[in-house]
């Protein structure tokens, strides 16, 4: 039965090591795609030990069962389902420290009737000496090896173990345990309605799947695929006045406590320190204290460590910038690949560093045990706005990148608070609203100290406050009207804690930060591409004349720096020019009269708009606005003291500190993000609810920053 | 019979009836809070009102409003 190309499918509980382990098979040998029809990643390798042999990752699960298309994923990879190639082998991660309910996955694994092999992890946790492997083997009729996902041992066992089982597949195929008269009427009432492409028309393959279905459909559940038949069927089953749940799980629980009391060996764990340790860190005044405490660290680590990176980025784009300069002729090809492409990528680029370090901290808390606690800590926080704690690492991820934080939705059982938390999530303080603020603020308020503390510095902590107070108001407004309906328990596990493992955290960073510049690149360039053609069209200034005529006669009268000095003049006020006769100059004077009530005249609009590609290129538009080069950034002194000075036609500033502040209410909650909108139309497979959002948001912004502007004025600010 | 919420932060009992959601109480059980498992009420957390609770050597939180709905025979 050994074929030419086996697939080895890596199934576990969750927090078992079994994505260690997979990269211990693999090597970073991995293929990423997407499972077909729902957008979760599918990791697949190959085996290294077994030459042709391939291994897909299973997505951590408790049970087979299932209700959301995501926990549909397990049954799908471990049974071939749904276009999933059937596995020849199944890899069950056992966590020692936890047997019956890791066996209790394992064996539903082996009712499908497909070979399994056992690899057992955290024996070296056990207060004893671990489980009889030998006996747990014979017992579950299953090869049983130990493994560390830490160190690698054991690995060159699970492979040879593996080998023999696909030489030699000898165990029993019908292990399982005894369906009781009425159990088994049931899976008999089932089986006939058993789609055929499941290929599960008799053999223990069709009982297990009909119970699957008995457990998994609900009426309630959102699997999809799901012949009306077998719903039907099911329904018809589980409406018994039998309790056929409890008494399949109770079976499932004898058979596994069959097994476990044969191994006599102490597998129970202590748990000591992570008692003692969870006394402190879930105490409601400590504990909230400390992870306050250590997300302040976090942050401020974020923003210095970044900075440097950042640097190096910039620098890096503007060498490859002024190197096709150079290496081209001029005109419109070379300005559409230094200021489009290579502007528009760098822009996102620029975000890397401060994404990946917020990645790299959340990959160390998840990996730690801490981030379980975190949820559970912010459960009380997040309910309160219609969410459960689990939402908590999508909106912290916020704090990066909405992109990532909508992609880290996945997790959430339940659609309505998938999409609940996707919706707010883009409120949260994104790095590429930070440098918008920093322009502003600096520009705009006074370096003065209020009660001894900087008043940028808590204007800007202020705004990271008011973000996360609008989201989870948002939240909660919004379960209250669009996303009615009971929020799913919270139901959280608390492994014990561990030491980070530093290749696991960084792989993990590598791999949410991926996403980012795979989902945000190719729409960022688009969007930075066609806002330079607006922006750079039509090419001339409507008076490109009379600037020719002042050149000529700087170049008669001047020389020398004074000459430079007065053509970069020139040449700056021509740009600025050419850029109010350009298309999105049009375009900023068309939506001046919606914009004008909340203090912004048409200069700003372009800047709004050019903020779309993503909302840091406003600070480079204003830039261009203001006549001075490309190359601003928003501690560019020269740019602020535009604002400052800038006037409206009456001659008073147009940059008051009520106008900035209005704004930086507008950047805080509009919606100007195209890649944001692009992963929400690719995760809900809808226009809908991007659109929504793009309405709810910008709605949002305007008023808000409308009742800050015409309120500051009639309490009498400026 | 009394709520699991009703222990003492510390205290086992006896689990005997599971009264939530379907699927909640099929998640539960899978997990291994089956009647007739023992569970220790491992501490309230007041604020969050939360529960963590033990079962068979794994460690679950639970909101109270559910713990409330869990009914076991005191130790």
């Amino acid at each position: 039965m050994s074929k030419q190309a086996p697939l080895i499918a890596l199934a576990g509980n969750p927090n078992v090591g079994k994505t260690s382990l997979f990269n211990l098979l693999t090597g970073s040998n991995q293929k990423v795609t997407n499972y077909p029809g729902v957008t979760v990643e599918r990791f697949e390798g190959n085996f290294i030990g077994i030459e042709g042999a391939s291994v897909i990752d299973v997505p951590g699960t408790y049970s087979l069962s299932a209700r959301s298309a995501e926990e549909e994923l397990a049954i799908r990879s471990v049974a071939g389902l749904g276009g999933e190639p059937q596995p020849d082998l199944v890899v069950v991660v056992v966590d020692s420290t936890q047997l019956s309910r890791n066996l209790y996955l394992a064996l539903q694994v082996r009712e499908l009737g497909v070979p399994v092999v056992l690899a057992v992890t955290m024996t070296d946790l056990c207060d004893g000496d671990g489980p009889d492997l030998a006996a747990l083997s014979s017992a579950f009729c299953a090869p049983a090896v130990a493994v560390s996902g830490l160190n690698g041992e054991g690995v060159d066992k699970l492979t040879g173990a593996v080998q023999a089982a696909l030489d030699a597949p000898s165990h029993e195929p019908s292990f399982s345990w005894e369906l009781s008269g009425p159990l088994a009427e049931d899976v008999a009432a089932i089986t006939p309605h058993l789609p055929e492409s499941w290929n599960a028309a008799a053999g223990p393959r069709a009982t297990a799947l009909s119970l699957w279905s008995l457990l998994s459909l609900d009426g309630e559940d959102e699997l999809r695929d799901i012949p009306p038949s077998l719903r039907e069927a099911s329904a018809k089953r589980s409406g018994s006045d039998r309790d056929i749940e409890r008494e399949v799980i109770l079976a499932r629980y004898a058979q596994v406590d069959r097994v476990i009391a044969t191994l006599k060996a102490e597998t129970a764990a202590t748990r000591r320190g992570t008692e003692r340790a969870d006394a402190v860190l879930l105490n409601p005044v400590f504990g909230f204290a400390l992870f306050l405490g250590m997300m302040t660290v976090v942050f401020q680590a974020l923003f210095t460590w970044s900075g440097p990176l950042i640097e190096l980025v910039e620098t890096g784009f503007g060498w490859l910038a002024s190197a096709v300069e150079a290496g081209l002729p001029e005109g419109f090809f070379r300005d559409l690949l230094t200021e489009g492409v290579i502007g528009g990528v760098g822009s996102v680029v620029v975000f890397l560093p401060q994404i990946l370090l917020l990645f790299l901290f959340i990959g160390i808390m998840e990996d730690s045990g801490y981030m379980a606690r975190v949820a559970f800590l912010m459960d009380r926080v997040m309910r309160a706005a219609g969410l459960n704690g689990r939402a908590f690492v999508p909106m912290m991820s916020g704090f990066a990148c909405a992109i990532p934080a909508i992609l880290a939705t996945r997790t959430m059982e339940r659609q309505r608070d998938r999409l609940l938390t996707m919706m707010v999530v883009p409120l949260m303080t994104c790095a590429a609203r930070l440098p918008v603020y920093t322009l502003i603020i600096g520009a705009l308020f006074p370096v003065d100290d209020w009660l001894g503390m900087p008043t940028q510095g808590l204007l800007m902590a202020g705004m990271y406050l008011f973000s996360t107070l609008i989201a989870l108001i948002a939240a909660g407004v919004l379960s209250k009207t669009l996303f009615t309906g009971p929020s799913v328990p919270l139901l959280l596990e608390l492994p014990p804690y561990r030491r980070p493992k530093v290749s696991a955290a960084l792989r993990m960073m590598w791999q949410r930060s991926a996403l980012f510049l795979k989902e945000a690149s190719g729409i960022i360039l688009v969007c930075t591409i066609g806002l330079w053609l607006l922006l750079s069209f039509p090419a001339n200034a409507p008076n490109a004349a009379s600037f020719e005529e002042r050149r000529v006669q700087a170049e008669a009268t001047l020389n020398g720096e004074d000459l430079d000095a007065a053509l970069s003049v020139i040449d700056n006020q021509e740009s600025a020019d050419q850029l109010q006769g350009s298309y999105a100059g049009k375009l900023g004077r068309v939506i001046e009269p919606v914009i004008a009530p909340l203090g912004y005249d048409w200069k700003i609009g372009i800047g709004l708009i050019g903020s779309f590609a993503a909302r840091e290129v406003f600070v480079s538009t204003m830039g261009l606005v203001y006549g001075l080069s490309d190359d601003v950034d928003e501690e560019t002194a020269t740019l602020r003291e535009k604002l400052q000075t800038a006037q409206r036609e009456d001659g008073s500033p147009v940059y008051t500190p009520l106008v900035g502040l209005s704004l930086l209410v507008f950047i805080a909650l509009a919606c100007q993000c195209m890649s944001t909108l692009a992963a929400v139309r690719r995760e809900t497979a809808t226009y809908r609810w991007p659109l929504f959002m793009f309405a709810y948001m910008t709605a949002l912004a305007w008023v808000a920053s409308f009742v800050v502007y015409q309120g500051g004025q009639l309490l009498g600010f400026s | 019979m009394s709520p699991l919420s009703k222990l003492q932060p510390g205290a086992t009992g006896t689990l005997r009836a599971l009264d939530c959601s379907r699927s909640f109480r099929r998640r539960l059980m899978e997990l291994g809070l089956l009647p007739g498992t023992e569970v220790r009420l491992v501490r309230r957390v007041s604020v969050g009102d939360l529960v963590e609770i033990e079962c068979r050597g794994c460690h679950l939180s639970l909101r109270l409003s559910e713990a409330e709905r869990l009914f076991v025979d005191p130790a």
